[in-house]
């Protein structure tokens, strides 16, 4: 590996309203190395590439290209430049073919007219460069995303690019796809193209790339050669606090004698293509199971299932010692679940309704629309829930959307708690939202649980899974990956099962 | 299945159908399978297949026009009434009404695109606003006298010894190659698939959407507009009320020859074929003189729905 | 007060305030209501009448639209109704069994509408196209192409008699409003809709059965379009199958959009809808007084619906907004 640097950033700065999205951050890229560049979420790293493609201008520091500096202004700009990405979504017209998405917009021919001919020759020839073996003639939608992907790479690489950007282009890749995908970045490597990946699958880091530059709440972490940095090391760097104590959440843990309790929910073997794999949890009323894993590692994909909104392939679900079918989400409010999901926007709010109807929507909904909640009832349960959860509104008939997040995120908590659930899914309670509700957040589970609602906390942040879990099961690869009770439930142990796997060390 | 036969399915299973129905037709109707039952259909749908193939182009991109019907009829009128009212010559008459015609499918394409607006809604004002125009020229039908104009409604491509292709005919041979050239070999074209199949995509890939969009409503208007035209020379004058339900006609014409309503997937050639299926289930059942028409309706809206549901069947299987 | 004020039933509203203004100017007596025979006669009393078809149909369109589909199909279904209604009239059936068959035609053909759209997953302007094309054949086809006179009299009281001085259209038609808000209101349906309409997703998570919702709001729409269609029939005696109902999905979707009810769903106003049918058939029987001729009275009103939907884009309102700060800064 030469250490000719082909892109550096320097003191990169970008301010959004309210948060400081990059501080002062340096990156390096080499000409022939893949750099991975890792961070949990809101570390930045998102950001760090949209700056770097010209979606956001940043607000200070410098960016040069080959000793030139750079100023993308557009996309198509950076990639004028040489400098062209690949999303984890494809961006590319699914109901066209493979040789017209390769050349949309620059198709060979004069006067506007395409000589087809040319067309698919210059197709097949940016294949071939990869060494790929796909139709041109085939519909792109009809291809596996991984091929799709393969697509999007050659596409990107036909404006002699010399910077690749791959943004968690495996995330949806089984484990050969993965493969086929390493061995087109290896020989883009050799090509002596700089290329910066974007992943979440830690054994990926460690399988294709050079140097792991890591980012956490917007800061640079450090830069690091892949080989001289263990799993663990890597790990704690990214959640940050590499002193981890070894500190328990007694308040969670120790004061449950939960044996006697009777179990809510049985699953097991749960799996979904694609998803996870052999999942078996249970969960006891009065206790609060955390589930833990780095993203992707199938949190939400296991949440989905036990709530219905995906079928399941495989597996069986027993609630209260009976079967279930759970084939919709109606059938697991039925069976007393609720679910708060992680994308507030897009799975919970309904934004131009009232804070009142967003609130007693889910009790309505179980109790049918012949038998209204009357305005009185209505009323009642919205003071009692402002109230205990200390909502800030000037009124609960003002929009939901005008509200902040963490009062949103509140409201769609009481809308759960309204129906007396006896399974409570939290999907990230406390993502975005200020530390104050935080932990009213924290505090408000603690209580529910004491009250006898079985809770499945879905977490990234290691404090809250170890403050609030009486049990934690952890997921690496979207497998199980340990079971921790008691005195087990602290960060050291759950950030190695995390990261290395085996239940014990 | 090899990949191109794959990419063309909705366009074969048309082109099935043409074949069955034709086939059916012919065994049932002596004299059916003829060039002059043909022509007869050309002629009798041109200006529904010019209509359809600006329609297409609309579709394409994932928009609709719901104007072209008004915007035919108020073309028909607009002409016919400069020519024999204000003497205007035919040639210029009938570009003053393109023009205006194309200019109002641009403003139409304009306010979709960058006001957001749903383009049914607004197309659908525009149909309301160039009906209530051609009414306010006159409410009647205008008789066409210019000799220009009746040699070129009487004149015909000679192709047999008794009959030949009518100019009417003729117009719509060339709108299809046209619209086949450039809805599938200029980028123009590609850019308004690409955008019907994802906007989003489009717009990373650097396509040029906006002006894309807004030139495809101009060209359906150009296309309703020369199908007023067109009518004209058929009916022999102009009327208002001409263009009443075409939009739909063109609509079902489109969808049966398998273009995806929402945009992103489709050809020319199945619009031609589609047109051809739609011509000669009416032919066919004005041969069989038993049947009433209204069949025809029902038998279109039949073949619509069952396409409509193929291509249901089509995506989901291509995105499962 | 001040919530009257911000509601979006003000500018339809306002727009038959103004449309009455201009007519006293061309007629005085515009406002004159008459009694004869015990009955109301009069311009308002007219519109009332004439608009009692466009008004019924804008509810049905009100409820498909809040889920944020459309329905293009209610002028065919109008007709479907109509020719029902007559050919077993004319075959000797009774009045009931005439009414409740034309019902239930529409009620069929809501229900087509509905498993297209919620079911198959059909974007729902295809959905309701394909009954739009198919609806007035199987029409005509029943009617045999021709226009079924109908002779029964208490058939012709729905479209032409009179309820305690009021015609009896309108009457069914106010009615239905008030019990659709009653039913809509006084259960947690008018929720589910606005629901359903605002976001599916996030309603699917909250454990509505949202196919189901959004089925029923198509057979709301086809039952409307039903009642239409006997009222249309009825007024003119006669099942015409080509012309009943003709431009009638255009006029309802006009008269939801200019009541305040945005077609991408979620909130929606009845009263606003209303308001708004009321408002069109204003403007049509306006362009009558004045002379003009019925056919090019659609100018006035493409004008009014792109007037509308310019204003409420998003685009107008930032510049609009953005006049607005630079004044006062």
């Amino acid at each position: 590996m030469a250490d000719n640097p082909l892109l550096t950033l320097r003191g990169i700065r970008k301010r959004f309203p309210g948060v400081l999205a990059l501080d002062g951050v340096d990156f390096t890229v080499r000409a022939g190395e893949i750099h991975a560049l890792l961070g949990e979420n809101g570390a930045g790293k998102s950001t760090l590439i949209k700056v770097l493609t010209g979606v956001y201008t940043a607000d200070e520091g410098d960016i040069r290209l080959a000793d030139k500096p750079l100023q993308a202004r557009s996309p198509a700009e950076a990639e004028e430049a040489g400098i062209s990405t690949v999303y984890q979504e494809v961006n590319l017209i699914p109901s066209l073919s493979v040789a017209e998405n390769l050349c949309l917009g620059r198709q060979p021919g004069k006067l506007g007219f395409i000589a087809w001919r040319a067309l698919r020759r210059a197709a097949k020839a940016s294949l071939a460069r990869l060494g790929l073996d796909i139709d041109v003639d085939a519909e792109l939608g009809s291809l596996s995303v991984a091929l799709q992907q393969m697509v999007a790479i050659a596409r990107a690489l036909d404006r002699k690019a010399r910077m690749l950007i791959l943004d968690e282009p495996t995330a949806s890749l089984d484990e050969k796809e993965v493969a086929d995908l390493f061995r087109v970045m290896r020989q883009l490597r050799a090509d002596g193209l700089g290329l910066i990946f974007v992943t979440h699958f830690l054994d990926q880091v460690y399988a294709v790339t050079d140097t792991i530059t890591i980012l956490r709440n917007g800061k640079l972490v450090g830069e690091y050669p892949t080989s001289s940095l263990s799993h663990l090391e890597l790990v704690r760097k990214m959640l940050g606090r590499e002193d981890y104590s070894e500190e328990t959440g007694a308040h969670a843990a120790a004061k449950r004698a939960l044996a006697e309790q009777p179990t809510v929910v049985e699953a097991a073997q749960l799996g979904r293509r694609n998803a996870v794999k052999e999942i078996n949890l249970s969960i006891r009323a009065g206790e609060t199971l955390g589930l833990a894993g780095l993203l992707g590692s199938g949190r939400t994909e296991t949440a989905r299932l036990l709530f219905g909104l995906d079928r399941r392939d495989s597996g069986e679900i027993h609630v209260r010692a009976k079967p279930a079918k759970l084939g919709s989400p109606r059938d697991a409010v039925r069976h007393g679940f609720a679910f708060c999901s992680e994308d507030r926007k897009a799975e919970g709010i309904l934004p131009n309704l009232s804070v009142r109807e967003n609130l007693i929507l889910a009790l309505q909904a179980r109790r049918g629309a012949h038998r209204p909640l009357t305005r009185a009832e209505q009323e009642e349960l919205c003071d009692r829930y402002v109230k205990a959860l200390r909502i800030r509104l000037a009124d609960t008939t003002v929009p939901i959307r005008t509200l902040s997040g963490g009062n949103q995120q509140k409201v769609l908590l009481a809308r759960w708690l309204a129906t007396q659930p006896c399974l409570l899914i939290l999907d990230e309670p406390t993502r975005g939202i200020d530390i104050g509700a935080r932990a009213e957040i924290g505090a408000l589970v603690g209580k529910l649980c004491d009250e006898g609602m079985a809770v499945l906390l879905i977490s990234s942040e290691i404090e809250e899974i170890v403050e609030l879990s009486s049990r934690v099961i952890v997921l690496r690869e979207r497998r199980f990956a340990g079971e921790f009770s008691g005195d087990e439930i602290v960060a050291p142990k759950l950030i190695h099962a995390m990261a290395a796997g085996g239940a014990t060390s | 299945m090899n990949a191109t036969l794959q990419r063309k399915l909705p366009q074969l299973a048309t082109a099935a159908v043409l074949v069955a129905i034709a086939l059916g037709a012919s065994r049932m109707y002596e004299g059916f399978l003829s060039l002059r039952v043909l022509t007869n259909i050309l002629t009798d749908n041109a200006a529904l297949g010019i209509a359809s193939i600006g329609m297409t182009l609309v579709i394409f991109s994932g928009g609709i026009d719901l104007s072209v019907g008004a915007v035919a009829g108020f073309s028909s009128i607009l002409t016919v009434t400069l020519i024999e009212q204000h003497g205007m010559h035919p040639l210029l008459a009938a570009l003053v009404s393109l023009g205006i015609c194309t200019a109002w499918g641009l403003v139409t394409g304009y306010i979709v695109h960058a006001f957001n607006q749903p383009a049914f809604l607004i197309t659908l004002a525009g149909m309301f606003l160039m009906r209530g125009c051609a009414y306010w020229i006159t409410t009647e039908a205008v008789g066409l006298n210019n000799p220009m104009m009746t040699s070129l409604a009487g004149w015909e491509l000679p192709l047999g010894s008794t009959f030949g292709l009518p100019f009417s005919a003729a117009t719509l041979l060339v709108v299809m190659i046209f619209g086949l050239i450039l809805g599938h070999y200029t980028r123009f074209g590609r850019n308004l698939i690409a955008i019907g199949g994802s906007e989003q995509s489009a717009l990373l890939m650097g396509l040029p959407i906006g002006a894309t969009r807004i030139a495809s409503y101009g060209l359906s208007g150009f296309c309703a507009a020369l199908a007023g035209l067109v009518l004209v020379l058929y009916t022999g004058s102009g009327n208002p009320s001409f263009g009443l339900g075409l939009e739909l006609d063109a609509i079902a014409v489109v969808v049966i020859g398998g273009t995806l309503l929402i945009g992103g997937r489709g050809h020319i050639v199945g619009t031609i074929l589609g047109l051809l299926v739609f011509g000669t289930i009416q032919s066919a059942i004005i041969f069989d003189g038993r049947l009433s028409s209204q069949w025809s309706r029902i038998v279109v809206g039949a073949l619509l729905l069952a396409f409509v549901l193929l291509q249901r069947i089509l995506v989901k299987r291509l995105k499962g | 007060m001040k919530k009257f004020w911000g509601s979006p039933v003000v500018w339809p509203i306002a727009g038959l305030v103004v449309l009455t203004i201009i007519n006293l100017g061309f007629n005085s007596a515009f406002l004159k209501i008459t009694v004869l025979d015990g009955h109301l006669f009069g311009v308002p009393i007219d519109i009332l009448n004439q608009g009692a078809r466009t008004l019924v149909l804008a509810l049905g369109m009100t409820v498909v639209i809040a889920t944020g589909g459309i329905d293009l199909s209610v002028g065919s279904v109008m007709a479907v109704s109509g020719a029902t209604a007559a050919m077993l009239l004319s075959h000797g059936y009774g009045l009931s069994t005439a009414i409740v068959a034309a019902l239930g035609s529409g009620i069929v053909a809501g229900l087509i509408n509905g498993i297209l759209v919620a079911r198959a997953g059909i974007q729902p302007i295809v959905a309701t196209l394909v009954l739009m094309v198919v609806g007035r054949g199987l029409a005509q086809l029943m009617t045999g192409g021709d226009v079924v006179i109908i002779k029964n009299p208490s058939f012709e009281y729905i479209g032409n008699g009179f309820l305690l001085a009021l015609p009896f259209a309108a009457v069914l038609a106010v009615i239905l409003y008030v019990a659709t808000h009653f039913g809509l209101r006084r259960t947690a349906s008018g929720l589910f809709l606005e629901a359903v309409g605002d976001n599916p997703v996030a309603s699917r998570f909250a454990g509505l059965p949202v196919a189901r919702i959004t089925c029923l709001a198509y057979v709301a729409s086809g039952l409307c379009a039903a009642i239409a269609g006997i009222m249309a029939t009825a007024n003119i005696r006669a099942a015409d199958s080509y012309r009943v109902g003709e431009n009638t999905e255009l006029d309802a979707i006009f008269a939801v959009v200019v009541g305040g009810t945005a077609l991408t769903g979620g909130r929606f106003l009845l009263a606003g809808s209303f308001a708004g049918a009321l408002l069109l058939q204003t403007l049509t029987q306006t362009m009558y007084y004045i002379g003009v001729p019925p056919a090019k009275a659609t100018v006035p009103k493409a004008v009014l619906i792109l007037a509308v939907c310019l204003i409420q884009s998003t685009r107008t309102r930032a510049w609009f907004s953005s006049l607005f700060k630079r004044r006062t800064a």
